[in-house]
Order: structure tokens, then sequence, then C-alpha cells
């Protein structure tokens, strides 16, 4: 067992972090190479101006008149993504194994707000789940995959909230919480995951389009 | 005002059933699978895996507004009842199914791009809907009277069958009607070096010639150095665009390039025609391959803008009726003219009252992107699917609407018939031809 653990917490870490950034750069290349070949013209018509333009439009909380139209769901959207990335980017226990493997470290978030902000994400994570029942448009266009997806996200949160807690079998948690972890990572590129990366593109594309070409906003 | 979309008995179009019947299950594979696999690439395949189905593109679409929500409406699933079917069976997929997919395609999307600005990803969606009118084409399934548009295109390069010597013989008609306002008034045929030729799309010859007397008139008035041509290359519209017929779509729009090169003009003026105006700055040249159109391309709404604040034409009372303005997709969405617009609305009429949302955020007209052309079959189910735009109009309490784009003018007529809005409807070009001063522009004058 402690061998195994061992494993999944070393190179495992390593094996999980290779196969989502190497995964994400191939699929990038790819895509670049792709357009060379086959749609040489978006090349034409990309420019750095409008796609920051409009990316950075659409990071704006609640700028796009879309964002103002669906202000809850948007909202929830928005805080969602943000703490997917904060949350275990500076949990203290994880800034403790990075510091113990690679001697840095940063400032973490006082652990009690962490575990609040771990709720939030399991809430988030529900409430998409909710929505896609409750709202027929929603709904229509969901399929098996989509609560998949949602689970997925939420095992790592969730197994990590119950580890901090340690109210049942810590150690089996731990080690869920782990392999969880790592899987989301290795199927980000592989998944609808790889939004993460596809739409900055495509705001990218539209954007220039509207910017460069007709001249119009497209937020 | 709330037809419900179920009162609306569904008519079989002859070319598409016809079509069907002609298909076995092995030519709609290949055909499927040529167009997915030869004809898209990256972008289609980014816009299949982004897409995280999360409904927001629904707010965007017109359709979806005006049924009462009902989400087989909305943007994503349209892509759903097809794309998605289409590459998940690999192509194998049935005449019912396609028998949808057109509907989907030609009469339940405008390809108006609205959703594209609601979506967070910028998923372009009229993109994926012209795709599945690509395979239509292919399969030759698409409805008759678009079809035929496309035809007449093909064969006269204008899209209604205007002959050569009827094109030439309008324009004589409405030049000698229209000298009774301007005695030495001309409409200059073939005139190789003007600065600007004009252009229009056919239905003007066919049954709207009172526009190009006004358009002539404008011209003369503002002392400008015109032209048209008196040869097939005349009319900038194009249908083919919007059937996927992209081959003939290039020779449409190269042969109007060629006509203006034959006649070496500075630049290109086009009439209040939005699909037109896109098909030529923004969609012929590609197909030819041209980043840019090799002509400057300016649209009326442009034209207008330049002639009043440069003097060249003066309003000699402004319009009293109280106006609002439609801003189409393809002008304004689709190349930000809304601001010019405005202020030619300003200086030509007293009483502005804005429709909402405008600019960039319009509702479609629900006649564009070749809808309104596939012809009376489907006029009804076209004011059932629009009745959001009915509302909106109403909302404003104004006389008279202004909508600067045929698709436009001839969709909304039908909507303000349909729903009985007391509203008359005009061209920005009728309201400035109403209000100018008839005299000839002097210079310094």
């Amino acid at each position: 067992m402690n061998s195994f653990i061992a494993f999944i917490m070393g190179p495992m870490v390593w094996i999980s972090f290779i196969i989502f950034l190497g995964g994400l750069t191939i699929k990038l290349v790819g895509i670049l190479k792709a357009v060379r070949q086959k749609e040489p013209y978006i090349y034409s018509y990309v420019t750095l101006k409008h796609s920051l333009r409009s990316i950075g439009a659409w990071m704006i909380p609640f700028f796009p008149r879309s964002a103002r139209m669906s202000p809850v769901y948007y909202g929830i959207s928005y805080l969602f993504h943000v703490l997917l990335f904060l949350v275990p980017l500076f949990l203290a226990s994880h800034i403790v194994l990075i510091n113990e493997a690679f001697q840095i470290s940063w400032p973490a978030l006082n652990d009690q707000v962490a575990d609040w902000l771990t709720l939030g994400v399991i809430a988030a994570l529900i409430f998409f789940a909710v929505r896609r029942v409750m709202v027929p448009e929603v709904k229509f266009l969901t399929g098996a995959m989509d609560y998949v997806l949602i689970l997925l996200v939420m095992l790592p949160f969730l197994t990590g909230f119950l580890a901090y807690h340690q109210w049942i079998a810590y150690r089996w948690i731990t080690v869920i919480h782990i392999l969880s972890g790592e899987l989301v990572l290795i199927i980000i590129p592989f998944s609808r995951f790889s939004h993460m990366l596809t739409a900055p593109l495509t705001r990218a594309y539209m954007g220039s389009e509207f910017g460069h070409v007709r001249q119009a906003k497209d937020w | 005002m709330t037809d419900a979309p179920s009162s609306v008995e569904k008519p079989t179009d002859p070319a598409i059933e016809s079509g069907l019947d002609r298909l076995t299950p092995d030519r709609i594979r290949q055909v499927i699978q040529q167009v997915l696999k030869n004809e898209t690439g990256p972008r289609f395949k980014a816009y299949v895996e982004t897409c995280m189905r999360c409904g927001l593109c629904a707010e965007a679409c017109s359709y979806f507004l005006s049924n009462d929500r009902d989400p087989q409406f909305m943007p994503a699933a349209k892509v759903k009842n097809t794309i998605w079917e289409m590459l998940k069976k690999d192509g194998d997929v049935s005449k019912d199914f396609l028998r949808r997919a057109v509907r989907i395609a030609h009469l339940e999307c405008n390809a108006c791009k609205r959703c594209a600005m609601y979506c967070p990803f910028g998923i372009d969606i009229a993109y994926l809907m012209l795709l599945v009118r690509r395979i239509c084409h292919k399969l030759e399934i698409t409805p008759q009277y678009i079809q035929d548009t496309v035809n007449s295109h093909s064969v006269t390069l204008n899209q209604m069958w205007v002959k050569d010597d009827e094109w030439i013989d309008t324009l004589q008609w409405q030049e000698e009607d229209a000298r009774d306002e301007f005695e030495d008034l001309q409409i200059p045929l073939d005139k190789v070096g003007a600065d600007i030729m004009y252009s229009v799309i056919a239905p003007e010859p066919k049954f709207q010639a009172g526009l190009l007397y006004q358009a002539a008139t404008l011209m003369h008035a503002a002392g400008m150095n015109w032209t048209m041509p008196s040869t097939p290359g005349w009319d900038n519209s194009n249908m083919a665009m919007y059937t996927g017929d992209n081959e003939i779509s290039g020779r449409i729009a190269r042969a109007f390039f060629e006509t203006a090169a034959r006649l070496r003009v500075k630049r290109i003026v086009m009439g209040e025609c939005g699909h037109a105006f896109r098909s030529v700055y923004d969609m012929g040249n590609r197909w030819n391959s041209w980043v840019m159109p090799p002509f400057e391309v300016v649209h009326a709404l442009a034209f207008y803008h330049e002639l009043l604040t440069q003097g060249r034409i003066s309003i000699k009372e402004k319009y009293k009726k109280k106006v609002t303005l439609h801003d189409p997709c393809n002008v304004s969405r689709g190349r930000g003219l809304h601001d010019k617009a405005r202020e030619v609305v300003n200086m030509v009429c007293e009483d502005f009252v804005e429709m909402t949302p405008n600019r960039e955020h319009n509702y479609c007209c629900g006649a564009g992107g070749g809808v309104i052309n596939c012809g009376p079959p489907y006029k009804a189910e076209r004011m059932v699917n629009n009745r959001v735009k009915a509302e909106q109009l109403a909302a404003t309490g104004a006389d008279v609407l202004i909508a600067p784009c045929h698709n436009c003018h001839s969709g909304l007529e039908d909507v303000i018939q349909h729903y009985d809005l007391k509203m008359e409807i005009k061209f920005l070009g009728d309201l400035i031809y109403d209000t100018m001063e008839k005299k000839i522009y002097e210079p310094g004058a």
C-alpha cells in the first residue's frame, strides 16, 4: 500500500502533468498545422489586436450582453472557473507538497477559507447538474457525457473536502482524491475539457472576423 | 400574435421530395463523408469539440424566442439535429432525417450570426448551418424556389432571369422618366474610367424599377461621375452563397469584379441590400482568393452618409413622421454601419426612435440568409417564426420603419401585414429622395 501511495504521489503526478501539458501542446500544434494545411485563410483574418479585444471583453464579468441576460448562470460559471484553478493552486497542503519536492512555495489560502471555497466549487457543480435537468433548452442538449464530466470534476474537490475533515476512511479518501485529480488532468486533452485550449482559439477567430473584417463588436 | 408553431401546415417541397427520391443510402453517406472530411478542417473540429452544451445561444435566436422557447429552435439544437447526428452516424442518415435537416438549415436559420455573439466561445453556428446547406446542395435537395434563383444566376448571372435587353431597357426607361425632374439626367452605361460603378440586385429591374430612378436622381443631383454596366455582372446578389453552391457563388462574384475591372472604376457603390453587400465585400472575394475585395465596396448607407456630410446633397425639409430603424445583420453585425445609419437618419428625419435591442444585437428580419427566397410555400411559418420581431417593432410606436436592406424590407413588410402593425416601411433612399433638394450640386456653392 505504501509503495502504491508513493507511486501515485510521485511518478504518477509527473505522468499526469506530462499528459496534461504535453497533450494540450500536441493538440495546439496539431490545430495550427491543420489550419496551415486546410484552412490557411484563417491566418489572413486573425489579428492579435482583435483576438485580445474579444477575449478581453469576454473576461470582464457581466460585460457581454449574453452574460447580462443570464446573470445567475454566468456569475456562478465565472466564479467556478476562477475557483477551479485558485483553490488547488493556493491550497496550503498542496503547497507543502510542492515545497517538499522542489523547495519552492507561495502564499497559501487560509485553510478555512479554502474549505468554504471547495464547498463553493461543489455547489456550483451541483447547480450545473440541476440546470441540465431543469432548464428545457439545456436539457435538450444534455447527454450522459455531460453528467460524467461534472462528476469527474467534482470527485477531487469532494474527496479533498472529506480528506481535510478526516471524517471517514481518511487514507482511502486521500487515495481517491489523488487518483481522481490525476485522472482529470489526464483526460483534459482528450475530452471537452480541452475547451481550456480551444475556446480562446475560437473566440480569437470570431473576435477577429468581427473586429477586423466586420468592424463590429462580438459581445 | 400567438399562432402556435403546430398550427402551421408543413408543406412538401417538390424539389426536396424529388431529390430525396433519387437518393440511395450509399450516395447519402458518400456525400456527407466527402463534405465533412474534405471540405472542413480544424475550425469545424474545434466547433464540435468545444461546445459545452451550455444553452446560452438559445437567448440569441429569434426562432427560439418566437416559438415560446421551444428547445428545437435553439441554435445548438439545430446543430445537434443535423451535424452532430451526421458525425455520429458517419453519414448513415435516413431520408426523413435529411428532410428535417434541409428545413432546419434553410428555413429555421437566417445565418444572421447573432448566436455567435451569445456563445462565450464564439462558435459560429451560422457556418455550421451553411455547411448543412452545402451537403443538401450536393445531395440535390435544396428547396425549389431558392434553387431556381441559383439556376437563374447560373444562366444569366442575375437572380431573376432578367434578360440582357430587359436590363438595358429598364435603365433607359427609368432614365427617361427621371428626365421629368432633371432635364439632363443620364444613367451612363459602360462609361470606362468612371469613379463609381453603381450596382443593384435583380429584383430592382424586375419589379422595383423606381429604386433605379431614385438612385439615378441621387447620383445626378450629387454630381457623381458614375456608371452602370450594360452586361451581365451588374447584379451583386448571390443566392448560391446561401444554397452552398460555392462554385456558382464564386463565378457570380468573379463576373461582378471583372465587370468593375473592365470599366476601370475606382470603387463600387451598391444599393440597399445586405446579403449582396456581404457577398461582394466578404464572401465572393474569399472564394476567388482575395483576402479583401479587389475594389472598395461601398454600401448605400455609407454612401448616403458621404453625400450628406460632404454637402453633395442637402435636405430641404426633414421628414416629419416618427421613424424607427432596423439594423440589417449584414450591414450592422456584418459591417458595423449602424452608427453611420443613425447619423443619416437623424440628418433626414425629425423624430427617430430606437427599437430594442439594436445595432449588432438587433433581431433578424426573419427573411435573410435565403429564408424568404425559399418562397411563398413557407411564408406562414416564417411569420410564426418571427413573432419576436413584430413585438419589437410594435413597442417602438413608430409610424415608419426604415429597413435599409432588400431582404429585410420584404420580410418586414410581411411581418407588418401579418401582425397588423400600423406601420409604413421605407428604404432610407426613399426618405432621402422625398426630402432632398432637387438641384444639382455645384462645388463651392
